[in-house]
Parts: structure tokens; C-alpha cells; sequence
């Protein structure tokens, strides 16, 4: 390429955090199971909710870190 | 009819405000030519961070899944619960893959997943290849949203019982859609999106408070439907995964996780974004909807808890087990906010509708008409291809409802969950590295496609006592395993298909087979908005650029 360019990149080791709501909620054995209940909700059911608050938590912060002019 | 006349005359004038919105959209943020692709096609690539999150979500979960998903929890309990594990992988997932897609289309004015595939390993077939797939896989999606809205009409006792009088809603509501997309391309299902949205978030809020007190509480709720699956013979119900189901559980949440990004019309969401910030900030706001559709999932259990009875089916004996949200809202709740809720579905099904018809008409305008039927398109030509390819779309899923059994569309998209995850070595992988050989990709997509299509066929399903397409749960029993366990298709067709990618690529490469030129460069992958190439292009030195 002719024209100079800032250098860039999108790699971080912050980016290996992303990994864990990527796996955790694959893990059935951790939550395929009644009790604890939780306001009436099986363990099933309200673990693999929160599980969308790992995953809001891992991207919020992935992306805090990562951000641009940052590092 | 009568008793529905209120919640008939709430979804009508709701429908009504939203149509008049979608003609309007045309002149939302309306640039100086609306005759380029990238305007009716992608917005003008210029939404922001609260527009891309309304439209991206209205998109990803669209009124069939709303309709479906507590289907499937009410039928068959904790497996149907897989979309929550789903919904919540997709983002971190994509978070690293879509801004790499994202920053190449933004320097290379792709339009499309295929337009991408073409440059980087500069193969129109392999392109065709990913084009076709993706129409294919998106065309039932559509007709899909059609089944969402008339679990709601049937509920409302709007459809009458010849086959004309059974779809004629139906028909009128797409026609009005495919004009208002016509006329304001994705525009219109943005500006809708914000209406939907905001309906469906109050509807849903309301229901999952006030439905449990009046039921007796989440603890009566959950044990009302272990009981009724306590007493049914199906032996994979139930409110916990049993042993067989847990591989199919995870790999069924990975494997539509994977695919769901691939889907052209969630390519065509983001890619309507205005930055990289846009597409991260909203890697992590997207989740809301997750939580909507885990709720809304719940509705499932409170439909067995509330003692709903599903409407009978298309044939005799069967039932529309897609009913029985609809007719949980139409019993427990008063007939003004039923409307709302059902004008909620309805609308919800538009914007999906609306934007999976204008991926398609991309894909076909950009990888066959200018590929292969007009070389030398102009972009005004392109938009007025897409326009009317839009229209053919939609007149073909209203078709498919029409005149074929609902079923069919159920089984194509399931196909189509299966085909669109086998663009993933081209289009994921390809974004990363271009190690593999075009000719390999195009013979593991061909292994994949083959594998899936026939692991598909052998599933029965009994329930139904249908012999082939019976479901997306093979039993590893087939493949020789001494095992009661299944396993979701996709996920076995695509990692046969990047293994075969990987043999036939050092294959190709020991016979010195010639590998296209790579149109990118490392560079394109990190551009961001107010990148200097192309602001130099919109200044006019083109020639410049193509030279370098």
C-alpha cells in the first residue's frame, strides 16, 4: 500500500475473556438441575438467565479495555 | 368473531400507523440519490448506536421465534429453553468477527457476505455458492413470519375457512409491506423497529409480572409443567434436559449461534451501522433482547399452568401448537391490551420480513444479476434489481404459505439453519486467514451440504409420525455410536465440511492449482468510519485507489 497508515490492530489479550460466556453456557452439568430454586425458578431457568449478564459483563468490559487511542 | 372485535380494531389501527410509517421512512434521513444500493440496501451505512440496536434486534428475533420458541417450551419443556444459551453465545461470539466484516465491506462497498467471499478469494463461483445459500436458507425465514402472524388472526377468529379466505389477511398485510420496502428500502423496517420494539418490551413486561400472581406464583407455574410432563409418554420432555438431550442441547445453541450471524439479513443489519464503537457498544446492549426471549420462552410454561388448549391445525387431528401464546394472552388478559400485544406480533413479524427480503434481493442483485446477467449495472440499476427483487421475494413466501402446507416452510427452515451454517469456513474463517483453497471451500460447502441434507432426511419424528425432516436431533446411534445420545445436524456438517476444506486445500495446493488473487489487504480488516481511502474516493480520485 502506497498511502502510510496508523498502525492498527484489533489484538488484545483482553479478547481471550470472551471465550468464557462463550463456553459456560454450553456446560449443561452446571445448571441442568431443580434446586437451588430462586422466586420459584429452577436452577435451570434462572442460572442460564444470569448467564446473559456474564455475557453483557465479558463484552462491556472486553470493549472498555480494547477501546481505540486507549491501550 | 365478535368478541375479538376490540382486540380486531387495536391490531388494525396499529398495523395502519406503522404501514403510514413505513412510506414516510423513505424521507427519514433521506440522502441526495436514493438510487444506489447502499441507500435503499443499507440505510446510507449510517446507523447509529440506538437505530442499529431497534433494528438488529427487531431482526434477530423476529415474531416467529416470539410465536415459536414458548411453543416449544409448552410441547416439550427444558430443550425448547436452548435459545437462551443460543442468544446469549451469538455476541461474544461475533464480537471480534463481525468488526473484521464490518471494517472490509466498509473500504470495499460490499453489500453482501458473498460480494466479501468474491474479493477475498476472488472466485464468483465460491460467491455464487455463498449467494445461493444464503437466499435458499432466508426465503422460508420469511415465510416463517407469515406463520407468526396468523397464529395471531387465527386466534382473533379473522380467518375463514376456504383456502382464500384463510390467507387474504395475510395477503393484504405483505402487499403493504412489500410496498413500503419497495419504496423505502431498510429505511422502513428501522423507523418500524422502534414501534415493535417498545410494543413488545411493555407487552412482555406486563405479562411476565402480572401472569404469575395470577397463576399462583413462578413456583405453581414451573411444577404445573413438570407435572403435565410427568404424565406424557414422550420420553425427551420434561423441565430438566435428560441424558440424551444435553449434546443436542449445547450443540443446537453453538451451531445456531454460528449460523445466525451468516444469515444475510443479520449481515445486512450490521453492515448498516455507522462505526466498529456501533457494532461492539451493541455486541453488548443486544442482550436485552435475550432476556426478552428467555421471558417470553416462560410464557410456555404459564400457557400449561393457565390450562390453554392449542387450535386445531391445518389437517384434522393436528393441532397449531403455535397458537398457544395468542390464546394465553386472548384468556388471561383484557380484550384492549390483547390487541396491543397481538399488534405487537404482527408488526414484529413486518420488520423481519421486510429486512430478510431486502438481504435477498442484495444477494441477487450483487452475486448473480451484476455478476453473471449485467457486468456493467449501474448503481442506479442495482437499486431498481433489488427493488424488484424484493417484491418477488415476498410474493414468493406468501406462495409458499398459500398453496403449501405451513409445514413445509417449518422444514425448510430448519434446512436452512443446516445450509447457511456451511458458509462459515468461506465467510468466518476467510476473514482471518485465506490459507484454505477457494476450490477446497467449495468442496467442503458440497460435503456439508450433501451430510446435512441426508442426516436430516433419517430423522423421524414421532410425534408426527413423519418419516424424514422430523427434527435437527440426530442420534449418534446412526453413526455406529453404542449411544442413546443426539446431536445437533449443523454442527456435524460443518466440521465435516471445514475437515474436508482443509484436506482438498493441501490437496489442490500439492497439484499447484491456481488459488485467485486476494483483493485485500491486511489493512481493510481495522478500517474504521472516516477512513482516509475512502473519503479520497468519495473526493473523486477512484482511479487512484483501484491502482494501489
Amino acid at each position: 500500500m502506497a498511502e502510510p497508515e496508523r498502525p492498527r490492530t484489533d489484538r488484545s489479550p483482553w479478547n481471550w475473556l470472551l471465550l468464557v460466556p462463550i463456553v459456560v453456557p454450553l456446560l449443561t452439568f452446571l445448571y441442568n438441575h431443580d434446586e437451588p430454586r430462586l422466586a420459584g425458578f429452577p436452577l435451570f431457568y434462572w442460572l442460564q438467565l444470569a448467564f446473559i449478564l456474564l455475557g453483557v459483563g465479558t463484552t462491556t468490559l472486553v470493549y472498555q479495555m480494547t477501546k481505540r487511542g486507549r491501550s | 368473531m365478535s368478541d375479538h372485535i376490540t382486540e380486531i380494531v387495536i391490531f388494525t389501527v396499529l398495523f395502519l400507523l406503522v404501514s403510514g410509517m413505513g412510506f414516510v421512512a423513505s424521507r427519514w434521513r433521506a440522502p441526495q440519490d436514493m438510487a444506489h444500493l447502499d441507500e435503499w440496501g443499507l440505510g446510507g451505512r449510517s446507523f447509529g448506536g440506538w437505530i442499529t440496536w431497534f433494528l438488529v434486534g427487531g431482526d434477530l428475533y423476529t415474531a416467529y421465534t416470539f410465536v415459536a420458541v414458548p411453543a416449544l417450551i409448552f410441547g416439550a419443556g427444558a430443550a425448547g429453553f436452548f435459545a437462551v444459551p443460543y442468544t446469549v453465545i451469538i455476541y461474544p461470539l461475533f464480537f471480534l468477527i463481525l468488526i473484521r466484516l464490518w471494517s472490509v465491506s466498509h473500504r470495499h462497498g460490499f453489500v453482501t457476505p458473498a460480494d466479501f467471499v468474491r474479493t477475498r478469494f476472488g472466485s464468483p463461483t465460491l460467491a455464487l455458492v455463498v449467494a445461493i445459500t444464503g437466499i435458499v436458507a432466508t426465503m422460508p425465514y420469511i415465510a416463517l413470519q407469515l406463520i407468526g402472524i396468523e397464529a395471531v388472526l387465527k386466534t382473533m377468529g379473522v380467518t375463514g375457512d376456504s383456502a382464500l379466505a384463510r390467507h387474504l389477511p395475510i395477503i393484504i398485510a405483505f402487499a403493504i409491506l412489500a410496498a413500503y420496502t419497495y419504496q423505502s428500502g431498510l429505511r422502513a423496517p428501522a423507523l418500524i423497529a422502534f414501534v415493535k420494539d417498545t410494543l413488545i418490551y411493555i407487552v412482555i413486561l406486563v405479562a411476565v409480572l402480572w401472569l404469575p400472581y395470577k397463576l399462583g406464583g413462578w413456583n405453581a407455574i414451573f411444577d404445573a409443567a413438570d407435572a403435565k410432563f410427568q404424565a406424557s409418554p414422550a420420553p425427551n420432555d420434561g423441565i430438566l434436559l435428560n441424558a440424551n438431550n444435553q449434546v443436542q442441547y449445547f450443540t443446537l445453541a453453538l451451531g445456531s449461534a454460528l449460523a445466525l450471524f451468516l444469515y444475510p439479513h443479520s449481515i445486512t443489519g450490521v453492515l448498516a451501522s455507522r462505526n466498529r464503537d456501533v457494532i461492539k457498544r451493541n455486541m453488548s446492549a443486544l442482550p436485552a433482547y435475550s432476556l426478552l426471549l428467555g421471558l417470553i420462552a416462560l410464557l410456555g410454561y404459564m400457557a400449561v399452568a393457565a390450562g390453554v388448549k392449542p387450535l386445531p391445525g391445518a389437517k384434522p387431528g393436528s393441532v397449531d401448537s403455535n397458537t398457544v401464546v395468542p390464546i394465553l394472552f386472548d384468556q388471561q388478559f383484557p380484550a384492549w391490551f390483547t390487541g396491543i400485544a397481538f399488534a405487537a406480533i404482527g408488526i414484529g413479524a413486518l420488520v423481519p420480513a421486510a429486512i430478510m427480503s431486502i438481504a435477498a434481493a442484495n444477494l441477487f442483485t450483487r452475486n448473480i444479476y451484476k455478476e453473471y446477467l449485467r457486468k456493467d449495472a449501474t448503481h442506479a440499476q442495482e437499486a431498481n434489481v433489488a427493488k424488484i427483487t424484493s417484491l418477488v421475494v415476498k410474493i414468493g413466501a406468501v406462495a409458499c404459505i398459500v398453496f403449501l402446507d405451513p409445514q413445509f416452510s417449518i422444514d425448510l427452515q430448519l434446512i436452512g439453519g443446516v445450509i447457511i451454517l456451511q458458509t462459515a469456513p468461506a465467510v468466518v474463517l476467510g476473514l482471518y486467514t485465506r490459507w484454505l483453497h477457494r476450490g477446497a471451500l467449495v468442496a467442503g460447502w458440497a460435503a456439508g451440504m450433501a451430510l446435512g441434507f441426508w442426516m436430516l432426511w433419517q430423522i423421524p419424528n414421532a410425534a408426527t409420525g413423519r418419516k424424514h425432516f422430523g427434527g435437527s436431533a440426530f442420534p449418534l446411534s446412526e453413526f455406529g455410536f453404542d449411544s442413546t445420545r443426539t446431536i445437533y445436524v449443523g454442527f456435524v456438517a460443518v466440521l465435516v465440511n471445514a475437515l474436508v476444506a482443509v484436506l482438498v486445500t493441501l490437496a489442490l495446493r500439492a497439484a499447484k492449482v491456481a488459488e485467485g488473487v486476494d483483493g485485500t489487504v491486511p489493512g481493510d480488516y481495522l478500517a474504521d468510519e472516516g477512513d482516509p481511502r475512502i473519503e479520497r474516493e468519495r473526493a473523486g480520485t477512484i482511479d487512484n485507489i483501484s491502482s494501489t
